[in-house]
């Protein structure tokens, strides 16, 4: 019987030929993770070392990366102070992979870490956010854990207790039409199979269309792993895994490439074939709410919001800038938009892509989660009706139970925020 | 940290507070505006702050702890923020649902906030259960409901306390034996 991908992750990691599902193992950690919430984790990671007269001490700190991004700058100063605690923490650690709030280095954690290089084919990757599934599209096994989990990584460079994985396989075929893209995709994945239909388990990716995918939309799909319920995402390092790492992440030198075994024991099969695939849409207030652009078409929205860690990528907001351009949005909606990353950010600067936002009306907000989880900037009025390409659209999740949100790609929100109400941006 | 009850007898008996349904999420359970507060003592006060009458029960210590918060499938979905369990935690409820999600239910492990894994249960706000070893009797209705027993690995962690715990036994260990 031969392994999936994560099953050969994991023996590399544990240094054994074969690991069966439903072992128990503690892989050691290639890299490991944290935002705002190293507030706690440190604050457990002291609670480890208490009485046992040891001095508090990261296995190992070249494999620990910090990213601001949750509220970025601070917006009080519960924040601020903790995010203080967090850079004297960095500091007295050595934690060299900390990304502070600057324009020439900061961004969203599930942007920084694969465009900086620190996610590389084969990694065991763990960190303080759900969203950690993201990087599965570089072919690591990356997935979130809490934030005394974390506290315990660092303390034994180990995850503890992993039970490995059962795994899906999603065969996907076909050519996307126009103005659909990896977001429609996983959307209607989700809604295929549920919130839960992936509960405790890997989703890999295969197929034609994974193969001509950029890595940018690779990240879309992993990232959206976990709405339904999946450990985490995860696509076979190819020929575009090493282009990206080589051409856009700086990483120049390479180990063995682990591949899924052929005769690997898969739970479930699923094909698609994405060819008549139309726009979709996840509706209030469940991610697996998912219907088809068009069946909401009218829809009046209030707030339109293009970025994320899902979808705040370069080509994210040139598809949106290129339906927007010479145009202005509804008088009644307040478009934001948000890079990514800072890299991303000044990339779109230089090209005029900002430029041309915000000449329809969009308001550029910089790098970082807030808005998404009502938490920083942008939140909605009782009754507002949000659309947005984020990820969650939980009741409350964009900081008001009185509101609702619609999941979309960048191109449906771009064309819904010009006519003001949802739209299919095909045939624009 | 009290967190030996989930594996161990006697029965313990509580009433369902909050009966919820499928796919509570952690914006449900700690909405993210609060995620700057981070400590477990701290936690507590935004315990379902969106559920406004039952926050303002929990608030007023109106609810006893060992009280149960009955959910349905997937409970606790969605964002890994650690306070959705300190803050049930900290008010000593018990969670009973069908299925957990499987980040939350790692970090009610870690952080010994009882949760019990119930696919088949029954219950209504008000209704007493029974909590024992392997099964949840609803003294209210009198029906009885097997319990799923947790992974090894969750009880080893449960079994030495949490996760802090846990983790300070095996550092010393590896500590001994580099010494050695």
């Amino acid at each position: 019987m031969g392994m999936t991908l994560v099953q050969k992750i994991l023996a590399r990691a544990t240094g054994q030929p074969f690991v069966n599902i439903g072992d128990i193992v503690e892989p050691a950690v290639d890299l490991a993770m944290s935002h705002e919430n190293t507030a706690l984790a440190l604050n457990q990671f002291l609670e480890i070392y208490k009485g046992t007269g040891l001095q508090p001490r990261i296995w190992d700190p070249s494999k620990v990366a910090v990213i601001f991004d949750h509220r970025v700058p601070a917006e009080g100063s519960k924040t601020a102070t903790n995010q203080k605690k967090v850079r004297e923490f960095v500091a007295q650690q050595g934690i060299t992979k900390f990304h502070d709030i600057r324009g020439d280095q900061g961004g969203i954690c599930h942007q920084i870490l694969p465009e900086n290089g620190y996610v590389r084919p084969g990694d065991v990757i763990v960190g303080a956010d759900s969203h950690m599934t993201t990087h599965g599209a570089l072919g690591a096994f990356a997935f979130g854990i809490g934030a005394t989990e974390l506290a315990s990584v660092w303390t034994l460079g180990l995850a503890l207790n992993v039970e490995v994985p059962e795994t899906i396989r999603i065969d996907v075929r076909g050519q996307f039409q126009e103005h659909v893209s990896a977001k429609d995709l996983i959307l209607y994945l989700i809604g295929m199979i549920s919130s839960q239909g992936a509960s405790f388990r890997v989703i890999e990716y295969h197929g034609e269309t994974i193969s001509r995918m950029p890595t940018s939309g690779r990240l879309v799909l992993c990232n959206m792993a976990v709405e339904a319920g999946a450990t985490a995402g995860i696509v076979p390092p190819d020929e575009e895994t090493l282009r990206y790492l080589r051409e856009e992440a700086g990483v120049l030198e390479s180990r063995p490439l682990l591949l899924p075994d052929a005769d690997a024991p898969y739970s479930r099969r699923v094909e698609i074939d994405v060819s008549a695939l139309a726009p979709m849409l996840a509706c209030p207030h469940a991610v697996d709410n998912v219907v088809a652009v068009r069946e909401r078409e009218g829809t009046r929205v209030d707030q339109v919001v293009i970025g994320s860690c899902t979808n705040g990528r370069y080509d994210d907001l040139a598809a949106a800038a290129s339906i927007l351009r010479g145009r202005k949005i509804a008088p009644w909606v307040r478009l934001l938009a948000f890079p990514a990353s800072w890299k991303i950010y000044r990339q779109l600067a230089r090209d005029g892509i900002l430029e041309d936002l915000a000449q329809a009306g969009a308001v550029i907000l910089n790098p970082g989660c807030g808005c998404c989880l009502g938490i920083h900037q942008g939140a909605l009025a009782d009754g507002d009706v949000a659309l947005s390409t984020t990820n969650r659209n939980f009741l409350g999740r964009m900081g008001n139970p009185k509101s609702s949100i619609y999941l979309c790609s960048p191109e449906v929100a771009a064309v819904s925020a010009i006519s003001g109400v949802i739209k299919d941006p095909r045939g624009e | 940290m009290n967190v030996k009850a989930q594996s161990e007898k006697p029965p313990v008996a509580g009433c369902v507070v909050l009966k919820m349904g499928d796919d509570v999420s952690t914006d449900t359970i700690y909405p993210g505006r609060f995620m700057a507060t981070v400590l477990p003592g701290e936690t507590p006060q935004y315990a379902f702050a969106d559920i406004t009458d039952f926050n303002s029960r929990l608030q007023k210590k109106e609810i006893p702890a060992g009280s149960i918060v009955a959910g349905g499938w997937n409970f606790g979905c969605g964002s890994s923020r650690e306070q959705a369990a300190s803050t049930l935690k900290g008010h000593g409820l018990i969670v009973i649902a069908k299925s957990f999600a499987r980040i939350f239910l790692q970090n009610a492990v870690n952080l010994g906030l009882q949760t019990l894994v119930c696919p088949e249960l029954e219950a209504d706000e008000g209704d007493e259960l029974e909590i024992s070893d392997d099964r949840v009797l609803n003294r209210t209705t009198g029906r009885s409901f097997a319990l799923q027993p947790l992974p090894a690995a969750k009880r080893a962690i449960i079994a030495a306390g949490g996760l802090i715990s846990y983790t300070r036994e095996r550092l010393l260990k590896m500590r001994t034996a580099k010494e050695q």
